[in-house]
């Protein structure tokens, strides 16, 4: 195995990365790929309370690189699916508990034993991100139509360019369609054209996404969801495939139900 | 801005959004502030002076956009000689 290694990113807090790496995870992993979510925020860990799996951790990312466990001991194997596992981070250190090295070292292990490696970056530009984007083959800009998201996202992107890591591909989260429909919000347009990246999901604002986390069950577990829609098409685009992007127009009764038979969504 | 909101006047707080963003992250991105600009633009006419004639308030200077690159945009006017020699 060779994994491929993915990192999310944002500069901004709050804009939905822990959701996405979850998504993502639980999306890939049920096509069958082998895939490890790894939390990249020590000290703030919620990786694990959105994937559901708080009660199960014994050893974290610090431990694996402190030599406390080996890194099979510290990946947690999520019960829903075969082969999702949850790297969690440390709580009670901070992000130098871990170097770049290190994470380059833990992402090379991880390259022969998994398909995919995610890695939720913390916000920030600081060494927490700098951690979580040092391995990564791939990473993901994601972030909101909210002005001070966008221009987050902008400052990030400024310095992936400048790490060479080539250029990242942006994740639009939370669109409200009714309010770009009325101007009150920024299009997908609009944001690509200010971030002019390459674009690799749009996911539509859904309540449905609080309740998932409430629960503690990964949006794209909800076959129901949008968002959770959303999050597996951006999955198999990830793969390679040639995804069509979703009609963001809300579609109530009928319609929804004709489109999700004919799978167009 | 959509005709409608031209004869209302009323901008949308989208388009708002979206020019008071292209005008941050081309500064973020260059370090090039509306000051650093403006003292760009006296030299540049106070050099070009020396050698050509131009019209100072013709000049335009302005940071352009182009997918992630910025590039230093200056129109400068030239007064045409011929022009002076008639009068």
């Amino acid at each position: 195995m060779s994994a491929k290694i993915v990192t999310i990113t944002s500069g901004k807090g709050g804009v939905g990365k822990t959701t996405a790496i979850a998504s993502l995870g639980i999306a890939l992993a049920s096509r069958g790929q082998k895939v490890v979510c790894i939390d990249g925020d020590i000290g703030l860990r919620n990786l694990d309370v959105i994937m559901g799996l708080e009660n199960r951790i014994v050893y974290d990312i610090v431990d694996i690189v402190e030599g406390r466990c080996r890194l099979r001991q510290a990946m947690i194997r999520d019960k829903r699916l075969p082969g999702l596992f949850l790297i969690p981070a440390a709580q009670t250190r901070d992000k130098m508990a871990v170097s770049p090295s290190d994470m380059m070292r833990l992402g090379d292990e991880l390259r022969e034993e998994v398909d995919w490696v995610l890695i939720d970056s913390p916000a920030g530009i600081e060494r927490g991100f700098k951690n979580a984007i040092a391995p990564a083959d791939r990473v993901l800009v994601l972030t909101n139509p909210e002005i001070s998201a966008v221009r987050d996202a902008d400052r990030v992107i400024g310095i992936l360019e400048a790490e060479e890591k080539g250029s990242p591909s942006l994740i639009l989260n939370r669109v409200n369609h009714e309010m770009v429909k009325k101007q009150e919000m920024l299009s997908p347009d609009d944001v690509l054209d200010l971030l002019a990246i390459d674009l690799i999901g749009i996911v539509p604002e859904d309540k449905s996404v609080l309740i998932a986390a409430n629960q503690g069950s990964p949006i794209a577990l909800d076959k129901e969801s949008r968002a959770g829609q959303a999050f597996r098409n951006i999955a198999g685009r990830l793969i390679g495939e040639d995804v069509p992007y979703m009609d963001l127009e809300e579609q109530g009764g009928l319609w929804k139900r004709i489109s999700k038979l004919t799978g167009r969504s | 801005m959509s005709f409608f909101n031209r004869i209302t006047g009323k901008k949308k707080s989208a388009q708002s959004a979206k020019e008071r963003l292209q005008l941050v992250l081309t500064h973020d991105r260059t370090d090039m502030t509306p000051a650093v600009l403006e003292a760009l633009k006296d030299e540049l006419i106070e050099v070009i002076s020396r050698h050509i004639e131009i019209d100072p308030s013709a000049v335009n200077i302005d940071v352009a956009r182009e997918g992630r690159e910025q590039r230093l945009v200056a129109d400068i006017p030239l007064k045409a000689k011929t022009r002076q020699r008639g009068r």
